[in-house]
């Protein structure tokens, strides 16, 4: 008990450290629009990926279809904002509703697959949404849409010349959705989502019904990502099917939690901090020829964790954590019984 | 409409369809022996694009001709994936299968990104281009060579699989795992076998497909997933399933292409697939 208490304040510790970093690292960046920028897209992907491991996490059901919630919030958000004139405060949470609806509607049917039925299926629905927007000239088709440029400000939650604001609201974002998360995972309804991932029929014995939670995880998970996307609309100022549908968007949502840890807290922000720099970076470095290193060191992440470390990132860091507070003899002790107990 | 007209989309649609079906035995393949789906599988399909079109770049080796070299290379590659990578996550979570394919699409789609960029590149004047006049008709060279070898290939694949021994031990194993270990088949080598025999596949589809469409790193996307919706119509882990279901979603693509939207081709074909799982999981001719 003591060892957990102990465990607890360091990670209060690291949260405080890390928040006052976050909230400070404008002011002590300056003038460097190019950090900013990468910032505000570590918090923009963390929350994608905390959105993504509702479902994908807790509840088990990957999806490799989550750029159809992206895709939702940030056209309803461009439908609203551009085309009547809302208010963004209206748009963004219009947005969330409408991929927590369309979330819905494709997991009534699609939560009665399991294992790979239920990824391809998300997989088909990404793509079949991607290719249908691409088509429909009320949405602009494969033109997009832009949003009107409107006065600088919270009231319109755009910030042209100072992007500071969007960073703001992103880190806002993400410290709601990481609280949201953190209840979520100790609450009664997060430990039956992780019991319909581990062993479905004995949850239905139990007498909770999987496919209601799943529903509502889906939901959830849906909306947080579609908030994302409505932000990202305000952010760019306008969506077109390959920067808000595209599949490869849905691998990127999917790939965050996976590296960074899937069904845990820190593992969305782990795996958008080490994502993010290492793409905007790898940009750089090879000056934008689209080379796409990132995404090579990734893929090759991936397979060694999934390999090795099916707990991602988070499950490494949290292991040398505890590694260097046990005694080295302990834990040489304890390496041996797990090799005993595997073999 | 004229005869001719529908005379070349049903040769276009069954060109297509014998590719797509191709590509989805692969799949199947290893699906019914090990449980395992492949989601590299789509990238198996542009490494063997790639490989064919650098043949014929650089050595000027026309890709009908590459396709028997390119199967053979594809098949050590397959083996390869299974002992280095798949063999380490089997009895794992299905979350680590999952991801352990996944990964291996995200890196070797970057890999020909890093290598060769994002440009099309298309091998030109193939000794198959042009078109070839039957009866008045003329039909497209490229799609009536690629009915053939793929006609060829999967009449070869089916000797292998149900007519000789290996093809017994095989299915033996995709049976019954224990079963088969306890008579003495070796599950781990009828698993390589699968995956070496499955990328075989896909690797003679890349070629022949290289005569006719252009290559990039994500030239694998769109065939991927029609390739799942053919092994899901045709019954997870069924080769005749595979076969007659993409031959079936070649047309079906063809003739939406032609009557509905060139744009939307593929969205009955996804929806297909929603159909199919939900209303009846096991397909045409799957076991389950």
């Amino acid at each position: 008990m003591g060892d957990r208490v102990r465990f607890s304040a360091r990670w209060a510790a690291l949260l405080a450290a890390g928040g006052l970093a976050a909230l400070a690292a404008p002011a002590l960046l300056g003038e460097r629009p190019f950090e900013l920028r990468m910032l505000t897209i570590v918090c923009l992907y963390a929350t994608l990926g905390h959105g993504w491991n509702v479902l994908g996490g807790y509840a088990g059901q990957s999806s490799l279809g989550h750029g159809v919630f992206f895709g939702a919030g940030a056209y309803v958000t461009a439908c609203l904002v551009g085309l009547l004139g809302a208010s963004p405060w209206l748009a963004l949470p219009a947005g969330a509703l409408a991929a927590a609806l369309i979330g819905v509607a494709i997991g009534w049917p699609c939560f009665r697959l399991r294992g790979h039925y239920f990824v391809i299926a998300t997989l088909v629905v990404a793509e079949s949404a991607f290719l249908l927007v691409n088509a429909w000239e009320p949405l602009g088709g494969a033109m997009g849409l832009n949003l009107p440029i409107r006065p600088d400000g919270f009231a319109n939650l755009q910030f042209g010349r100072d992007k500071t604001g969007y960073y703001y609201v992103a880190l806002a974002m993400l410290a709601l959705v990481t609280a949201l998360v953190w209840a979520l995972q100790r609450s009664s309804f997060g430990f039956v989502l992780r019991a319909i991932r581990d062993d479905e029929a004995a949850v239905r014995s139990l007498g909770f019904s999987p496919a209601r939670y799943k529903q509502v995880a889906m939901a959830l998970s849906a909306a947080i990502v579609g908030a994302c996307g409505g932000f990202f609309a305000q952010y760019v100022l306008f969506v077109d099917p390959p920067s808000v549908l595209a599949l490869s968007l849905s691998v990127t949502i999917a790939l965050i939690p996976i590296l960074g840890g899937i069904g845990t807290v820190s593992g969305p922000i782990i795996g958008a901090a080490v994502l993010v720099p290492l793409s905007e970076y790898s940009r750089v470095w090879f000056s934008g020829t689209g080379r796409n290193v990132d995404l090579l060191v990734y893929g090759a992440l991936i397979m060694l964790i999934s390999v090795y470390r099916p707990q991602g990132l988070a499950g490494v860091l949290g292991d040398a954590l505890r590694g260097a507070r046990a005694p080295a003899g302990a834990r040489g002790a304890g390496a041996q019984t797990g090799a005993g107990g595997a073999g | 409409m004229s005869e001719q007209l529908f005379a070349q989309l049903l040769v276009s649609g069954l060109g297509m369809g014998f590719i797509f079906a191709l590509i989805a035995i692969g799949l199947t393949l290893i699906y019914g022996v090990m449980d395992v789906v492949n989601f590299a599988h789509g990238e198996f399909l542009m490494v063997a694009m790639y490989a064919s079109f650098l043949a014929w770049q650089a050595w000027g080796v026309d890709p009908i001709v590459a396709v028997p070299v390119v199967a053979a290379a594809m098949f050590a590659f397959g083996v390869g994936v299974y002992w280095l990578l798949v063999r380490r996550v089997l009895g794992k979570s299905m979350h680590s299968q999952i991801f352990a394919t996944f990964g291996l699409m995200v890196f070797l789609q970057a890999l020909a990104q890093f290598l060769f960029g994002a440009d099309y590149r298309a091998v030109q004047q193939s000794v198959l281009s042009g078109v070839v006049e039957i009866g008045g008709i003329a039909l497209p060279g490229p799609q009536l060579a690629s009915m053939a070898g793929a006609s060829v290939a999967t009449a070869l694949l089916y000797v292998l699989v149900f007519r000789t021994r290996t093809g017994r031990l095989l299915r033996a194993a995709s049976q019954d795992r224990v079963a088969a270990s306890t008579l003495g088949i070796d599950a781990d080598r009828m698993y390589a076998l699968a995956w070496g025999i499955g990328a075989a596949a896909v690797g003679a589809a890349g070629a022949l497909l290289s005569s006719f469409y252009p290559v990039f790193p994500r030239v694998g996307g769109a065939f991927v997933l029609v390739a799942y919706v053919v092994v899901a119509l045709g019954g997870f882990g069924s080769i005749h399933g595979a076969l007659v279901a993409g031959v079936l979603i070649g047309l079906l693509q063809t003739l939406a292409g032609f009557y509905v939207s060139s744009q939307l081709k593929f969205v009955p074909v996804y929806a297909l697939y929603l159909l199919v799982v939900l209303v009846r999981p096991r397909g045409l001719f799957g076991r389950i």
